[in-house]
C-alpha cells in the first residue's frame, strides 16, 4: 500500500522552475531515497510535503487522503539547514518543539525521557545548546524530529555534518523506526547510504523526476551486461573462446590468478559465456556487474542532460 | 491559536527572564531619576569653599559695600600690594584679584585676575554684585535729581507681569481653560513614548526573527506552525514584554513618588519653595515673580480640560497601530537578511519616517493646523507619532478619522506584505537582498 504520494507537483519561483510535474509514490514502512544533484528541486519538494510552501499545481496525499494542516503532527522533519536556539536550555527547547507539533506536556515529557535515556544524554537537560558540541546538538535535533512519533519522517541530507559515529547511530535509528512502522523519506547526495538504507528511490534532475522505482529494479535497468570473471589459465586461450558476441573490456594478470571484464554485445544468452569459458580455463568466480547507485545516478543525470540540451 | 499561544509564551518568557531585560528595567528608571535628582541635589549643596578675593578699587566707590557673601570674602588692598600681587599671584593667600578701574561707570567693566581657571559662578556673583551697587547708586541719583516725591515707590509700583489665560470655546459655547504649555507637553510626551516603544520593540521583533534565521531553527518551527502564527506570537509576545516593562516602570515610579513625598512633607516643600523664591529675589529686582497659587491651579484645570478619553483612546490606537505596522515590516526585514550589516541598510528606509516624525514634533506643536502637521498626521507611516501629537490641540474629527482609517488599511497591508516577505526570505540564505528583490517576493504564491 502506498502511504504517501504526490501528484503532478509544479512550483515556479519567479521565472525559475523548481519542480515540473513531479509525482512520487512511497510505500508504507519503506525508506525512500530522494536523489538528485544540487539545485534539482529536492528541498523544494520536501518543503511542499511539509506545507512550508504551497505547490502552484498538484496535490500531496498522506495515507490516501489529501494532506492538511492537521497532518503536521504526523510528520517529523529534519531540514538540511538545522539548528537550535543557542541560549535556550535543551530540555525547555525540545519540550517547546514537541508542543509545537501538538503534543501535550505530559506526552512530550514521557517520550523525551525515553529518547534522552536511549541516547544517554539525560544530564544535558538543563544545559544550554551553546555548551554542546556540534555532534551533541545533532542528537538533540534528531530527538526533536522523532519525539512526536510521526508516521512519516523526512530527513533532508541527514548525514551532512554528522561525524561517522553519530551518522551510524542515526542510521541504526532510522532502520529501527522503519521496523516499528514509520515511513521514511530522505534526500541525500551520499549514494553509499542510499544503498545501505533505501528500498525505493526517485531521482530528480532540473526540476523533473527522471527515474524512480525499487532500488534493485533501478539498478537492474542500468546494468550493461558486463561480467567479471576470475580464472586460472592463459588469457589468449580465454579470449579466443569468446567468439563474436562478447567483447573484452579489460584484463589483468597476477601471479596467482587472472581476471577479465567482458561485455555481452548482442544481448543473447548469458549462460553461453560460461559454457565457452569452461573449456578455456579453470573458473574461480563469475559474476554479473550490477552498477552502483553512484553509477546509476551519474549515468541517468548525464543522459538526461544530453537529451535535453538547450538548442 | 493554541500554537500561537505556545510561541507567544516562549517569546515572552525567554525575554522577561533575560538578565538584560531585568537590568534595563531596573536601571532605566534609576538613570532617569539620577538625571533629574543629581543636578538638583548638587545645586542645593552650597559651594563651601572659602575664597579670599583681593580688591584693588581705583574708583574708591565700593570700599564699604563689598564685605562677605557666603564663602567669598573681599579684602581691599592698596595699589602697591596690587602691583606686587599681580606679579606673584600663584603663591599669594588670595584666590583672585579684582581690579575695579576708576572709570567703571563709563566702561562698565572690571577685571578679575587669577592664576587658575575661575568658576563661572564666582565671576557671575561679582558681576551681579557690582552691577547692583552701581544700579542702586545711579537710581538714587536720578531720583534725587528729579525731585519728585515718593518716586522710589512709584517706580516700584510700575513693575508688571501679565499672565495670558487661554480659554478654549467648545462647539456648544462652553468655555474651558486650556494651556498651550500643557498641550505641548502632552503632545510631545505621547509622541515620544510611541516613537521610543515602536523603535525599541520593533527592532526587538526584527532581531528575534534574525536570530531564528541565523540559528537555522526556523525551518523546523515553520514545519510545525504557520509563519503567520509564528509572527503573530512573536509580535504580540514582544509587545507584552514592552507592556510589562512599562508597567514595572509605572509601579516603580509611583513607589518612588511615595518615597519622595515621604521625605518632603508639605511644610518642607513650602519651605523649599520659599527659599527658592528668596534666592530668586536676591538674584535681581527685575526677575519675574514666581507662579502664584492661581496659576498652578490653572495648569491643573487645563490638564483636566484636555480631552482625556480621546487622548487615551488615541494613544492606545496609534500605539497599537504604529507598533503593528512597524514591527511587521521590521520582522519581514529580519527574515530577508542574513546579517546585521544588510539589515541596517534595509531598516533605514523603514525607520526613516519614524525618525522624521519625531523631528516634526516641534513644528507640529508650534503650528498644529499647518500643512506639515496635516500631512504628517494623515500619512500612515508618520501618523502614529504625529496625529497623536496633534490630539491635545483638538484637530477636526474628519482628519482623525481619515488618519485612523488609513493607518488601519496600511497596517493590514504591511502585515500581508510582511508575511509574504517573511515566508520567502526566512528560508533564503546567502543572497543579498535589496528593495527590488523584496517587491518581487510579494508576487510569489504562498
Amino acid at each position: 500500500m502506498d502511504f504517501f504520494e504526490t501528484h503532478g507537483i509544479h512550483k515556479v519561483f519567479g521565472t525559475t522552475h523548481a519542480l515540473t510535474d513531479v509525482s512520487i509514490t512511497v510505500p508504507e514502512q519503506s525508506i525512500f531515497g530522494l536523489l538528485g544533484p544540487n539545485g534539482a528541486g529536492k528541498t523544494t519538494l520536501i518543503r511542499i510535503i511539509n506545507q512550508i510552501t504551497a505547490p502552484d499545481k498538484g496535490d500531496v496525499y498522506l495515507a490516501g487522503k489529501k494532506i492538511t494542516r492537521d497532518d503536521i503532527s504526523n510528520i517529523g522533519y529534519l531540514p538540511e539547514e538545522r539548528g537550535l536556539y543557542t541560549k535556550m536550555k535543551i530540555g525547555e527547547q525540545v519540550l517547546y518543539l514537541a508542543k509545537l507539533k501538538g503534543m501535550t506536556h505530559q506526552g512530550a515529557m514521557n517520550n523525551l525521557k525515553y529518547w534522552f535515556k536511549k541516547f544517554d544524554i539525560v544530564s544535558w537537560w538543563d544545559k544550554k545548546v551553546e555548551e554542546l558540541s556540534k555532534g551533541m546538538q545533532q542528537k538533540v535535533q534528531f530527538i526533536t524530529t522523532v519525539v512526536h512519533k510521526p508516521k512519516l519522517l523526512i530527513f533532508d541530507e541527514p548525514f551532512s555534518g554528522f561525524d561517522p559515529i553519530n551518522a551510524n547511530l542515526i542510521k541504526q535509528e532510522i532502520l529501527e523506526l522503519r521496523d516499528k512502522g514509520a515511513t521514511i523519506i530522505f534526500s541525500t547526495h551520499n549514494m553509499g547510504t542510499v544503498e545501505d538504507l533505501c528500498d525505493h528511490i526517485a531521482l530528480i534532475n532540473k526540476s523533473r523526476k527522471i527515474l524512480d522505482g525499487p532500488i534493485n529494479e533501478v539498478k537492474e535497468d542500468f546494468k550493461s551486461n558486463i561480467f567479471e570473471v576470475s580464472y586460472r589459465g592463459e588469457f589468449e586461450k580465454v579470449e579466443k573462446s569468446l567468439g563474436n558476441s562478447f567483447q573484452v573490456l579489460a584484463h589483468q594478470e597476477t601471479e596467482y590468478e587472472n581476471s577479465i571484464r567482458i561485455q555481452e554485445t548482442d544481448g543473447r544468452e548469458k549462460n553461453s559465456l560460461i559454457t565457452a569459458l569452461l573449456g578455456a580455463a579453470e573458473i574461480r568466480s563469475f559474476k554479473e556487474v550490477i552498477p552502483s547507485m553512484n553509477d546509476v545516478f551519474i549515468k541517468a543525470v548525464e543522459k538526461y542532460n544530453a537529451e535535453n540540451k538547450m538548442p | 491559536m493554541n500554537k500561537t499561544w505556545i510561541i507567544l509564551k516562549r517569546e515572552y518568557l525567554t525575554r522577561v527572564k533575560k538578565k538584560s531585560f531585568i537590568i534595563t528595567t531596573l536601571l532605566v528608571p534609576l538613570f532617569f531619576a539620577a538625571l533629574m535628582v543629581v543636578p538638583i541635589w548638587l545645586s542645593t549643596r552650597d559651594d563651601k569653599q572659602e575664597r579670599r578675593i583681593a580688591v584693588y578699587d581705583e574708583s574708591s566707590l565700593f570700599l564699604d559695600q563689598l564685605g562677605e557673601e557666603g564663602y567669598t570674602k573681599y579684602h581691599f588692598i592698596p595699589q602697591s600690594k596690587y602691583d606686587s600681587l599681580k606679579r606673584n599671584l600663584e603663591n599669594s593667600e588670595f584666590y583672585a584679584v579684582l581690579y575695579i578701574p576708576a572709570n567703571i561707570y563709563t566702561v562698565n567693566s572690571a577685571e578679575l585676575l587669577s592664576s587658575r581657571q575661575l568658576p563661572l559662578e564666582l565671576s557671575e556673583q561679582i558681576e551681579r554684585k557690582l552691577s547692583q551697587i552701581i544700579e542702586t547708586d545711579k537710581r538714587s541719583k536720578v531720583i534725587q535729581e528729579a525731585g519728585i516725591p515718593d518716586l522710589e515707590d512709584k517706580l516700584a509700583s510700575t513693575k508688571t507681569r501679565i499672565n495670558i489665560n487661554t480659554i478654549k470655546v467648545t462647539a456648544t459655547g462652553e468655555q474651558k481653560k486650556s494651556s498651550s504649555i500643557v498641550a505641548f507637553i502632552a503632545s510631545y510626551g505621547m509622541g515620544f513614548i510611541i516613537y521610543f516603544f515602536v523603535f525599541m520593540y520593533g527592532s526587538m521583533v526584527m532581531r528575534s526573527v534574525m536570530e531564528e534565521k541565523k540559528n537555522r531553527i526556523v525551518e523546523v518551527i515553520i514545519s510545525s506552525v504557520k509563519p503567520f502564527q509564528l509572527m503573530t506570537g512573536k509580535i504580540v509576545g514582544t509587545a507584552l514584554v514592552g507592556l510589562t516593562q512599562v508597567a514595572i516602570w509605572i509601579v516603580l515610579g509611583i513607589a518612588a513618588l511615595g518615597v519622595v513625598q515621604g521625605f518632603f512633607t508639605p511644610e518642607a516643600t513650602r519651605e523649599m519653595g520659599q527659599s527658592i523664591l528668596e534666592s530668586q529675589q536676591q538674584v535681581g529686582p527685575m526677575t519675574p515673580s514666581v507662579p502664584e497659587q492661581s496659576q498652578i491651579a490653572g495648569i491643573l484645570e487645563s490638564i483636566a480640560n484636555l480631552n482625556i478619553p480621546l487622548l487615551i483612546f488615541g494613544f492606545l490606537f496609534y500605539f497599537l497601530g504604529g507598533y503593528l505596522l512597524y514591527s511587521s515590516l521590521m520582522g519581514a526585514i529580519g527574515a530577508a537578511v542574513d546579517n546585521d550589516e544588510d539589515s541596517q541598510q534595509l531598516v533605514f528606509p523603514v525607520t526613516f519616517p519614524l525618525i522624521l516624525s519625531i523631528m516634526l514634533l516641534i513644528a507640529i506643536s508650534r503650528n498644529p493646523e499647518g500643512a506639515v502637521a496635516f500631512w504628517a498626521s494623515i500619512i500612515p507611516l508618520t501618523s502614529p507619532v504625529c496625529m497623536l501629537a496633534r490630539l491635545p490641540f483638538s484637530p477636526p474629527a474628519w482628519e482623525i478619522l481619515l488618519s485612523m482609517v488609513l493607518l488601519v488599511l496600511t497596517t493590514i497591508g504591511a502585515i500581508w506584505a510582511g508575511a509574504k516577505i517573511y515566508r520567502t526570505g526566512i528560508l533564503m540564505y546567502g543572497k543579498k537582498v535589496n528593495l527590488k528583490e523584496l517587491i518581487k517576493w510579494l508576487t510569489y504564491r504562498g
